[in-house]
């Protein structure tokens, strides 16, 4: 009977070890677009995606597969989560865990998607998965509206270094 | 003659620019006239916009079972059905996705969410996705505003139902229903494309 105050004790410091690892950032977009808009030296991935859009679970993979570097050429990746932002560190968290997904992952908290969609890429329609890259350096960026394919992340950024 | 071959030379160029493969793919934009389909209704009839000779225009939406933006909507375009039924703008709903890329979506689950939801408008079935195509919608939900001029649709609006998708009563902006008011009263709709987060549409492999 002794042991379950030691369990209880046990489980809550190992619960709060991954919840200070692990927490999802709830982000406006004034936060993405400072994000978008940050210099730097390398590349930059920011992926739309949420835990309900098969196509976009799909490819997540592909973004944890790429290397932290590229021909010499930072690589960071960003996950922008389109949940619901009261499920940031519940459902999503949760997914992310089980996942044992390493990329920065925040939430975007919006509704009226209008009035941003265009100031994140011209090109995009709305529709999720969607992958902006940008070279932090030159600008230049890639825009894709679908799920990704094996080899084709490394493919484009290879082109925005060259 | 020099002048001349400049300017063969730069229509060629025009045409060439102007001519763009993508530009058949990306669908219908604002102004063009929308052509007719004949689609499988959840009813089992076959419907099509010429049935209907009283309609003044149609709100078209592509919308689906398994989006979460799509079922956001689900009331509201009940409501925008009830709406303007009367005024003739009834709602067709075509479900784009393709059954086996999004079981959710086959023909009888779409039956069941009609009934469910008690669907008062047409939720057609796209399913060779050829009209998702000629439209050019890209996600769900989707809106195409048409206009009944000299017997013809015209694409008077294309987007969102409104500007926040989370929360009926938070809406700000009624985009169809604006357009639709203005419609009606003979002006051309000033807000006439919105973009909105949503499901990419699932085509057949």
């Amino acid at each position: 009977m002794k042991i379950l105050p030691i369990i209880f004790i046990l489980t809550f410091f190992a619960d709060n070890s991954i919840y200070t690892e692990k927490k999802i950032e709830v982000i406006k977009f004034e936060q993405l677009e400072k994000l978008i808009n940050e210099d730097g030296e390398g590349i930059k991935i920011i992926n739309f995606w949420a835990t309900w859009c098969k196509p976009c679970i799909k490819e997540l993979p592909l973004f944890e597969a790429l290397e932290d570097e590229l021909d010499g050429v930072p690589v960071k990746v960003y996950l922008i989560s389109m949940d619901f932002p009261e499920e940031a560190n519940t459902k999503v968290k949760t997914f992310v865990e089980r996942r044992n997904i390493n990329s920065e992952v925040k939430l975007l908290d919006e509704t009226d998607f209008n009035a941003f969609i265009d100031k994140v890429d011209s090109r995009w329609s709305g529709a999720i998965p969607a992958t902006l890259i940008i070279n932090d350096k030159t600008k230049s960026r890639v825009f894709m509206e679908k799920e990704l394919h094996e080899g084709e992340l490394e493919e484009q950024i290879k082109l925005l270094i060259k | 003659m020099k002048s001349l071959i400049i300017s063969i030379l730069s229509i060629g160029a025009f045409a060439l620019l102007a001519w763009n493969p993508m530009n058949d793919s990306e669908g219908y934009q604002v102004g063009d006239f929308a052509r007719d389909f004949n689609l499988k209704n959840v009813d089992g009839n076959m419907v099509s916009l010429a049935n209907y000779n009283d309609a003044k225009g149609f709100i078209v939406i592509f919308t689906c079972n398994s989006c979460p933006y799509a079922k956001m909507y689900e009331d509201r375009i009940n409501d925008l059905d009830q709406k303007f039924k009367g005024q003739g703008y009834p709602v067709i709903a075509i479900q784009p996705n393709d059954a086996i890329a999004s079981p959710d979506d086959s023909f009888e689950n779409m039956q069941q969410r009609a009934k469910e939801k008690n669907f008062t408008f047409p939720y057609l079935i796209d399913e060779t996705q050829e009209i998702t195509k000629i439209y050019g919608a890209t996600r769900t939900p989707h809106v195409y505003l048409l206009n009944k001029e000299r017997g013809k649709m015209k694409v008077t609006y294309i987007g969102a139902i409104d500007d926040n998708y989370r929360d009926a009563s938070a809406v700000k902006v009624k985009y169809v229903e604006d357009a639709i008011a203005e419609l009606d009263a003979n002006r051309s709709v000033s807000n006439n494309y919105t973009k909105a987060i949503g499901c990419t549409i699932k085509w057949a492999k």
